[in-house]
């Protein structure tokens, strides 16, 4: 069994790499399935239809804004209405950009291109734990790949057959699947609550994004990750200010 | 499938893929500074509580469900405490789930 918090500490080559990075992002990729499986269900139901399904998994590649897409094409939004809550809901990746970008600068454009469309929560998460790791290993940027390449084919390979599922047994919809979204995301973030700083930055997001939960566009969201990452940066400062006032 | 439904998935594919490229592609020459660093460590807590929170404690999007019997906030206890406790994902996701489903279709 393997763990995304301990990749291997030996500097590898090219396949090895990528197979490590697809193999630290397997418990991802079952968190993910499910979460395919039900979109492509609820997609090919919808006016998208199969072929809209696995286009918008094969070209957009953001499992929350495209369920958060669906829901918006079922009330009958317009088009630019989809366009702009997405980027809102996909702002979180600039930040995960930003993080991953020292890594970046090295790489020549059409790596960059393959990975920022590759980027996705799962394998930045699985992927900082592996920068974070400084061996100075010269090939980490196929671990990226591995990773990403693994979560690209899982995705299309889930909605295709909840798409194809979805058109022929309709009740898949009602199984409750979309829990495993939640079941991720829990799983990545309790291990990082282990300072005070960010359990701060946990509840204040929690909260924020609860009493703005009614605003429109998803803006309760970013308006939280905003209030969270504040409320963190004000601890931090707090936490330096302390350290330098204690005569030890 | 018409030709409004593919303009929809082709904008939704333009602004993904320009969020997460612009940084990439500037490489260097648009740097953070330190402080700024180490706010972005706090974007995926912050992000990915902000996008669960509510869904478990509001199940159907309306209503506060605070009580032992929501699958959802079962289901997300029993994550977290194994994410915790045995520092493996998979086990997070799978306990988790398997919670949420006996909880939604056992308890019912």
């Amino acid at each position: 069994m393997t763990s995304i918090s301990s990749p291997s500490p030996h500097p590898a080559g090219r396949s090895t790499e990528f197979l490590l990075g697809a193999r630290d992002t397997l418990p991802l990729l079952l968190g993910a399935a499910p979460f395919g499986l039900i979109f492509g269900a609820l997609a090919s139901a919808s006016p998208l239809g199969i072929v809209g399904a696995l286009g918008m998994s094969a070209l957009v590649f953001a499992g929350s804004a495209q369920f958060i897409a669906l829901s918006l094409l079922g009330t009958g939004a317009s088009a630019l209405v989809v366009v702009f809550t997405t980027l809102v809901v996909n702002l979180r990746h600039l930040l995960y950009a930003a993080s991953l970008q020292p890594q970046m600068a090295r790489l020549p454009q059409r790596w960059r291109v393959l990975l920022a469309f590759w980027l996705t929560d799962e394998t930045y998460a699985a992927v900082h734990h592996r920068y974070a790791h400084d061996d100075g290993a010269p090939f980490k940027h196929w671990y990226t790949a591995g990773s990403g390449a693994a979560m690209y084919a899982n995705w299309l390979g889930w909605t295709a057959v909840g798409a194809f599922l979805g058109q022929a047994s309709p009740a898949l919809t009602h199984l409750g699947l979309e829990f495993a979204l939640v079941a991720t995301f829990v799983g990545i973030v309790a291990p990082l609550l282990r300072e005070r700083p960010s359990i701060a930055v946990a509840l204040t997001a929690a909260v924020v994004a609860l009493a703005a939960r009614d605003l429109p566009y998803k803006l309760g969201l970013m308006l939280a990750a905003f209030a969270g990452v504040a409320v963190g940066v004000w601890m931090d400062g707090r936490r330096r200010l302390q350290a330098a006032g204690d005569p030890r | 499938m018409n030709w409004s439904l593919w303009a929809v998935i082709v904008g939704m594919a333009v602004v993904t893929f320009a969020i997460r490229y612009t940084l990439f592609g500037l490489g260097g020459r648009l740097r953070f500074s330190p402080r700024v660093q180490q706010a972005l460590r706090h974007v995926p807590v912050a992000v990915l509580t902000a996008i669960v929170v509510p869904m478990v404690l509001l199940p159907d999007g309306q209503h506060w469900d605070l009580s032992w019997r929501n699958p959802w906030l079962a289901g997300a206890l029993t994550s977290a405490a194994l994410a915790l406790g045995t520092r493996k994902l998979l086990a997070a996701i799978a306990g988790g789930m398997a919670v949420y489903l006996l909880w939604r279709f056992g308890l019912a």
